[in-house]
């Protein structure tokens, strides 16, 4: 039986944005976004779960250190969200689309760099405590 | 008296901005929170009412009524809103927690039928912040 084990950690941010394509008229993406579309924003509590996998190094006794993924997760991620438009204040999501599906990508590849390569990465973002996205996704 | 409670929820965008003040005070005493371009929340309501059940019904009052309420005359007005510019009863008002908890009372109290009384508004700014109200 293999060593591996995933940690996890857990951060929050509070973002307004709004569902709009530019490509659009208002109406078509009323039509499609609805309210998510509304033109003065709205906004989450964004909840982020990261998970880190592999094996545990002999020497710490961890997969990694949970403080260091913390302050990865600060200084790459909620640093650029936490209380922003992530429409208007974000260059990631300048020309993209800042769905909860964008989002949690745009979240892994920020954090990816970042990680030893021999360890996997996974994300769960929550929008609101009922919709919630994954990222990457492995189909077995 | 029994007091029954309803949970509702609503997403919106606001800030933390007072107009009399400078940018810098502002920024000193709101922090991230005065963020020019808003940021927003998932807000979680409870809605608490009071009152003797009914003899027919068994109910201090219809809590599908309730909901209908809450939502015809509070989060049709907030929910995916910003709470500083799409919103009639913060208009002139500071958006805090505190300030929207008073303007959702106000807002749902004189809908309420004749022996349902309304107790409390308990409102949730982030899983970890919350404030109450109940009308004094």
């Amino acid at each position: 039986m293999s060593n591996k084990v995933a940690v996890y950690r857990k951060e929050h941010f509070n973002a307004a944005h709004r569902l709009y394509n530019s490509q659009w008229s208002d109406e078509q993406n009323a039509a499609v976004f609805g309210k998510c579309s509304l033109p003065n924003y709205h906004g989450h509590n964004y909840e982020v779960e990261v998970r880190v996998t592999g094996e545990i190094d002999e020497a710490t006794g961890f997969v990694m250190d949970m403080k260091k993924l913390s302050d990865l997760l600060q200084e790459k991620v909620l640093v650029k969200f936490d209380h922003k438009n992530l429409n208007l204040d974000t260059e990631e999501f300048r020309s993209l689309n800042p769905t909860a599906e964008n989002i949690v990508i745009v979240i892994y590849n920020l954090l990816r760099p970042h990680i030893e390569t021999s360890l996997d990465l996974f994300i769960r973002l929550y929008e609101t405590p009922r919709n919630f996205v994954e990222y990457p996704v492995f189909i077995k | 008296m029994v007091y029954v409670t309803r949970v509702e929820h609503f997403n919106a965008a606001h800030k933390l901005y007072n107009p009399a003040w400078s940018r810098e005070k502002n920024d000193e005493v709101f922090g991230k929170c005065a963020n020019d371009n808003w940021h927003g929340h998932n807000y979680e309501l409870y809605i608490t009412i009071k009152g003797k059940p009914n003899v027919d019904t068994g109910f201090v009052f219809d809590v599908k009524a309730l909901s209908l309420l809450i939502k015809e005359f509070v989060i049709e007005k907030v929910d995916h809103k910003n709470l500083n510019v799409d919103v009639d009863f913060m208009q002139g008002k500071l958006c805090s927690t505190e300030n929207l908890a008073i303007g959702i009372w106000k807002e749902l109290q004189p809908h309420l039928p004749a022996g349902v009384q309304l107790h409390g508004i308990k409102l949730y700014e982030t899983p970890r912040i919350y404030v109450e109200y109940f009308g004094e």
